[in-house]
């Protein structure tokens, strides 16, 4: 049986990623990599992970979610608090991690059903508004936690640490809005890249079975999916549960990756999420290594405009509104294609089969 | 025992009775028509049989079991199919997945095996494959299998709706207005297709249309519905010779 | 009576609220897109106001009238610049491009202004009102608030049903096929429309930041947010529906950081959100639309 073409090009993807970590692996022996470059590489790979997994809310099941962030916040705090605590206790780094992000994409995927769940009568802009909401609940909620452990076990509180009531030899893990400090570094380059190899693995895996039919078939036509014997309740909480689960991973990425993890607007609000929501829409709905290069380019490109300073997030802004004029308008969609390479370097491309 | 057993059916919307006392009865196997002058209720009775709407009145039976009240994929998972007046095709997906997607409650494998690519992710997908182009081939798509739905032309499109609710492997097969935008060489294909599809799915078939040439041609039975009720209900002969029948499509 | 202070500054609140989102329901409804910059749109009118009276030094109307038409300007800008080239793509692709524009006028102003937060001047010189001996005092900017907020309402209901240009706005709302049809000039009611919501944002930019006095670039946003979820909340198209939500989240608001916490106030409020739209999932006051099998 020949290799699908879509299988082909997943194969593809994966390939490349691999050859990247490889290039930039000999860069950073070579010391030809800069310190600059250096610490964006775990954060290029869960803005990745961040991307390809809202896709899966948004493009394949074809809703847009406007509080991912959340998520990722849900799997950096769980997997900080765990983490934690137990480098004690777990002294093998690899165990102790991975148990980390097992339970960051637990608790995220939990919090993805429940939302799931919430959802399931909106539809549109009012299920849109819903995420958004959840993700500044979860937030604020987080802002305010306080929880320490001693002897007898957990304490919380959404007071102060005062209120833990914690014996001497007790400690406050999560301090309200100061977060969670010290937690263990264990987020290297090549974790992250195996995570987001995974993750894209799982979702075109997802897409290209039964179920990635059948959600697809919901986000295309709800009623004729329903028609069909769909269970649609079943796959819509199921996508918003890998999503959020994968954001999750994201997260666990985000909190090893930083000595103090706390939760403010910046990172984990609403405008996380629509920074994410933008990668997406540019690298292309339902298009899962679009997402991945729309999150590198569109993370790099303010750090390389740099050079511009005060201008720099001006410039990108006009770029993203030029980038999203000329890619959906009408007038500017048929200059394309008069104007495409095929047009005028005809013999260089293959002539398109016929229905194909 | 009828396949589709329906005593007294009835909705109302608001104020209005859009449906009343429609009983019918359906034998295995038997090609049915059901017509009447647009907002007659026709697709109404559909929506009803397929869970879209519940009915206030009436008892639906299916195979002898009762589905009134059902939810519209326990219906499905009972036995009844459908396609559109207004195709619902979906429309990002290839022409295989369309129908792929049918196959979903006859086929089956969890969603682990899937993304772990396991042995019964390639076993059942091959099964589907074969499965989805054996559809397929009896409407003449099989050859188109990887287009994308939305690219199809209109009339392979309405086709593609038929071998989709096909898949699903129904006892009785709705169709709403499925020669609706066809020319009569088409619709004379249709014709074909229905009465093969009959006898080779072992379904029965009740169907929505205004093309009386096709009603007239395939339709062992015509249900007339006007106004929400019965008008007139038997053989082609009798109802389409019917004075009121008659009256009720072309006026006074 | 603390009660009846912290029920008055919500309403006060939510009118201003209310009127943030009646440019968001008004262009939802008639453009069929959400306007993420709006909440910018506001915070460049709250600047333009502080500028034109501390910098320039001209009285507080004038300053208001400059805001409102230069908001207004600039929302018709926007809208024919950003928008009008994307109307036939899909919603999502707008609110992306809309997401641009907001990052945009935060960075712009942020160069202009620099990011130093400004206090504002109120530009209601109207003395607190103290009632019941002393123990409720009800600010100057709240009794030009509250009624501002009706009148803007009871206005553009009449406006909206009663002229040519506002039976217009129904038209393209509900078919913009048919408005077109029937001679309805679409381009230049979407440019009304955004006017008017423009217009409006820069009076609710007046009557916020002269009761919170914290101008920076990032201000409008949150209030942005708030006044969108408002929308939702009473129904997103629905002119009352957005008085309703504004004013009752508001009022959820004040009284959740009066009564519970102050961090979580926030929180509470998009809770209350998520129940009402659990039992009601088209809004208080929103349609129910029945989609055709």
């Amino acid at each position: 049986m020949a290799i699908k073409k879509t299988t082909k090009s997943n194969l593809i993807t994966i390939a490349i990623l691999i050859i990247i970590y490889i290039v930039c692996q000999i860069l950073i022996a070579t010391g030809s990599m800069s310190n600059l470059m250096k610490g964006l590489l775990v954060p290029l790979c869960y803005y990745s992970i961040m991307a390809v997994s809202l896709n899966l809310t948004v493009g394949i099941l074809g809703e847009l979610s406007l509080g991912h962030a959340g998520f990722m916040c849900i799997g950096a705090f769980a997997s900080s608090f765990f983490s934690k605590t137990m480098v004690d206790v777990i002294g093998n780094t690899f165990i102790r991690f991975t148990l980390a992000i097992i339970i960051g994409a637990l608790s995220a995927a939990l919090f993805g059903m429940i939302i799931g769940v919430a959802v399931l009568r909106l539809r549109g802009d009012y299920l849109a508004i819903v995420t958004l909401a959840f993700g500044e609940i979860i937030k604020n909620v987080i802002n305010v936690l306080y929880i320490g452990i001693d002897r007898n076990g957990l304490h919380f509180s959404m007071q102060d640490s005062m209120s833990l009531n914690l014996l001497e030899d007790g400690e406050a893990i999560l301090n309200g809005p100061r977060g969670i400090t010290g937690t263990p570094k264990n987020a290297t380059f090549t974790i992250a890249i195996i995570l987001l190899i995974l993750t894209y693995v799982i979702i075109t895996n997802l897409v290209n079975s039964r179920s990635g039919r059948a959600i697809m078939a919901i986000r295309d036509n709800r009623i004729a999916a329903e028609t069909m014997g769909i269970p649609i309740t079943r796959f819509k909480i199921l996508a918003f549960s890998i999503s959020a689960g994968l954001a999750g991973v994201a997260g666990v990425l985000y909190s090893h990756n930083i000595s103090t993890l706390t939760a403010t607007p910046k990172n984990f609000g609403y405008n996380m999420s629509i920074m994410i929501l933008v990668f997406v829409v540019l690298g292309g709905i339902g298009n899962l290594r679009g997402s991945i290069i729309a999150a590198v380019i569109l993370t790099l490109l303010p750090e390389y405009l740099r050079f511009m300073q005060d201008y720099r997030m001006l410039i990108y802004a006009v770029v993203l509104i030029a980038l999203m004029i000329f890619n959906w308008n009408p007038t500017c969609i048929q200059w394309r294609e008069n104007h495409s390479l095929k047009n005028y370097l005809p013999m260089f491309f293959k002539k398109e089969k016929e229905g194909l | 025992m009828s396949m589709l057993s329906v005593k007294n059916l009835g909705i109302s919307f608001g104020g209005l009775r859009a449906v009343d006392s429609v009983s019918i009865n359906i034998e295995k196997g038997e090609l049915y028509g059901l017509i009447g002058p647009n907002g007659a209720g026709k697709t109404t009775i559909f929506n009803l049989l397929t869970g879209v709407y519940k009915p206030d009145t009436g008892i639906i039976e299916l195979d002898g079991k009762n589905i009134t009240g059902k939810s519209t994929m326990d219906i499905n998972n009972e036995g009844i199919a459908r396609t559109f007046q207004n195709i619902r095709l979906f429309k990002n997906m290839s022409v295989l997945d369309n129908v792929k997607v049918g196959l979903h409650n006859q086929n089956k494998y969890p969603t682990f095996a899937g993304i772990l690519r396991l042995p019964s992710y390639f076993k059942t997908e091959k099964a589907m494959n074969e499965k989805a182009i054996e559809i397929l081939k009896v409407f003449d798509l099989d050859e188109e299998k990887d287009i994308m739905a939305a690219n199809l032309p209109y009339g392979k499109q309405r086709k593609l709706e038929i071998a989709r609710a096909l898949g699903t492997n129904p006892k009785l097969l709705l169709l709403d207005e499925p020669a609706a935008g066809m020319n009569p060489k088409e619709t004379d294909e249709l014709m074909d297709t229905i009465r093969l599809i009959r006898n080779k799915f072992n379904v029965t078939i009740l169907l929505i249309e205004h093309d009386m040439k096709l009603v007239s041609g395939i339709c062992e039975k015509i249900f007339v519905l006007n106004f929400g009720t019965k008008l007139a209900n038997g053989e082609p002969k009798e109802v389409l010779n019917n004075p009121e029948v008659i009256k009720a499509y072309l006026g006074e | 009576m603390s009660f009846l202070s912290y029920l008055i500054r919500g309403i006060s609140l939510g009118s201003v609220y209310s009127i943030i989102a009646l440019g968001y329901t008004m262009v939802y409804g008639i453009a069929k897109m959400l306007n993420f910059a709006h909440g910018d749109v506001i915070m460049i009118g709250g600047y333009v106001i502080f500028t034109i009276m501390s910098t320039i030094g001209l009285p507080p109307f004038v300053a208001v009238l400059v805001g409102i038409v230069l908001c207004t300007l600039l929302g018709v800008t926007i809208e024919r610049i950003a928008y009008k080239p994307l109307r036939s793509a899909s919603s999502l692709a707008v609110l992306i491009t809309a997401i641009g524009v907001s990052y945009f006028l935060q960075n712009f102003a942020l160069l202009i202004f620099g990011a130093d937060a400004k206090s504002f001047t109120s530009v209601i010189k109207l003395s607190p009102l103290e009632l019941a001996g002393g123990k409720l005092t009800i600010s100057g900017e709240t009794l030009v608030t509250i009624p501002l907020c009706i009148i803007i309402m009871v206005f553009l209901s009449v406006f909206v049903k009663k002229t040519k240009v506002g039976r217009g706005m129904i038209a393209v709302s509900e078919n913009k096929e048919a408005a077109i049809l029937m001679g309805v000039n679409v381009n230049r009611t979407i440019a009304i429309t955004f006017a008017i919501g423009s217009a409006l944002a820069a009076v609710a930019s007046a009557l916020m930041f002269s009761a919170y006095p914290a101008l920076s670039t990032t201000s409008g946003a949150m209030p942005g947010i708030k006044a969108f979820v408002a929308a939702v909340f009473g129904g997103i198209g629905s002119i009352p529906g957005a008085m309703i939500g504004g004013i009752l989240l508001g009022i959820i608001e004040i009284l959740s950081r009066a009564y519970i916490s102050s961090q979580l106030a926030d929180a509470i409020v998009f809770l209350v959100l998520i129940l009402v739209l659990l039992v009601k999932p088209t809004g208080i006051l929103g349609k129910k639309i029945q989609e055709k099998v």
